[in-house]
């Protein structure tokens, strides 16, 4: 079953380069619009008809013990994570998982960090979106190699995705791997991706009580850009009271203001990354 | 959010598992829940009464242990309970914080039966 919108097909998953068609063999499973029409979810159990066994001679003989097991449930994702961070670890890669709200400018971020570093910046991308090769059309033009990876209807990316998605890529050693996240701030704080880093980005049109309305996601990460600075002029944007609010959360987040747009403090942001 | 494929998640695991001790059914599974998992209790309550549905655990009794978050101060070491991120220290109102419990999220236990 599909652990998205709990229907029968498993993989509405697809790896693509711009301009390529598929790279791995994904169900495309259309919902249609309105209705579903999954012939095979209703069985004739589910009407508490069990003309089962159940009270058989056995119950006699049936012994109940307890297991301890003390299992993490996330950890199928967290093994593969795990996985992922040790190719990385060996390969010198710093795999960053940039995450935020849509719109934050995730990828503007990225390609003027591309454009303007060029040949310095020795990376590649994955892009993470529900649908579209536009993210991943914008970083080609910048001029890095790009996977996008299309999660259909999912609102985020998970190890698996990640460790498929890289595996498309020639990484070379000593690199940077820019992982951009599907544009949500609840859903991608549970799924450890394998990253190096955790970059939460916000933007200053988004009200400076973005932390304290989505902990789970500052306390995770490890730094906060804060983009769109050409605009403060334009918006009741309180800087301190930002940092301060997400501090409480996470005390250990170092934050960047900078500005896609205009490049004002892009620098601070890549003296970060060579530092990685 | 994902409660579903969460609760999906934990009856792969009980069938693994009661497989591993060729149990012939489950009768219980005891579900640590930490209350800043970002789990929403309902939804998984709900997504569980369907995901056990043709499984092995399909007649097990669920119970769902709800661990509360406690923090501990750097600066002060004391240890304090906390409803919330926003752990600041109520002893030395230090932001120099970190949760020692309250994200679990794991499966405690299981009861199986065997013939």
């Amino acid at each position: 079953m599909c652990g998205t919108c709990g229907c029968g097909e498993d993989d509405h998953i697809t790896y693509r380069k711009p301009g390529e068609y598929n790279l791995f063999h994904a169900h495309e499973h259309a919902h249609g619009d309105a209705t579903h029409t999954h012939a095979h979810d209703h069985s004739h159990e589910e009407h508490g008809h069990q003309h089962g066994h159940d009270h058989s001679h056995d119950d006699a003989h049936t012994h109940t013990h307890s297991i301890s097991l003390e299992r993490n449930i996330l950890s199928k994702n967290e093994l593969i994570a795990e996985r992922n961070r040790s190719f990385f670890e060996g390969m010198k890669i710093v795999a960053l998982n940039l995450v935020s709200s849509p719109g934050s400018g995730k990828t503007s971020i990225l390609e003027r960090s591309i454009t303007e570093l060029g040949e310095k910046l020795n990376c590649a991308v994955i892009e993470g979106d529900q649908q579209t090769l536009n993210d991943a059309e914008r970083i080609q033009k910048a001029g890095a190699p790009v996977i996008q990876i299309n999660t259909g209807n999912g609102c985020h990316l998970d190890a698996l995705m990640v460790n498929k998605a890289m595996k498309a890529l020639d990484l070379k050693q000593n690199s940077i791997l820019f992982i951009e996240n599907v544009g949500n701030l609840v859903c991608p704080s549970l799924f450890d991706l394998g990253e190096t880093k955790r970059v939460v980005i916000i933007s200053v049109t988004e009200g400076d009580d973005k932390p304290a309305k989505y902990p789970t996601m500052f306390e995770t990460a490890h730094l906060c850009l804060i983009n769109k600075t050409d605009l403060l002029p334009y918006v009741d944007f309180d800087m301190e009271k930002v940092k301060e609010t997400a501090l409480k959360v996470n005390p250990r987040l170092e934050f960047i203001s900078l500005s896609a747009k205009t490049g004002e403090g892009m620098s601070d942001w890549y003296a970060w990354m060579q530092k990685q | 959010m994902h409660e579903l494929s969460i609760a999906m998640q934990i009856v792969e695991i009980v069938e693994d598992e009661a497989k591993k001790h060729d149990a012939a059914g489950v009768s219980a599974v005891h579900l640590d829940i930490g209350t800043l998992s970002g789990i929403e209790p309902d939804a998984l309550k709900f997504a569980m009464e369907e995901a056990v549905r043709h499984s092995i655990a399909a007649k097990a009794e669920l119970f769902y242990h709800f661990i509360e978050a406690v923090a501990v101060c750097e600066e002060c070491c004391n240890e304090f309970k906390t409803e919330d991120y926003f752990k600041v220290c109520p002893y030395c109102n230090s932001i120099n914080t970190s949760l020692l419990k309250g994200k679990e999220l794991k499966i405690r236990s299981i009861d199986i039966q065997t013939n």
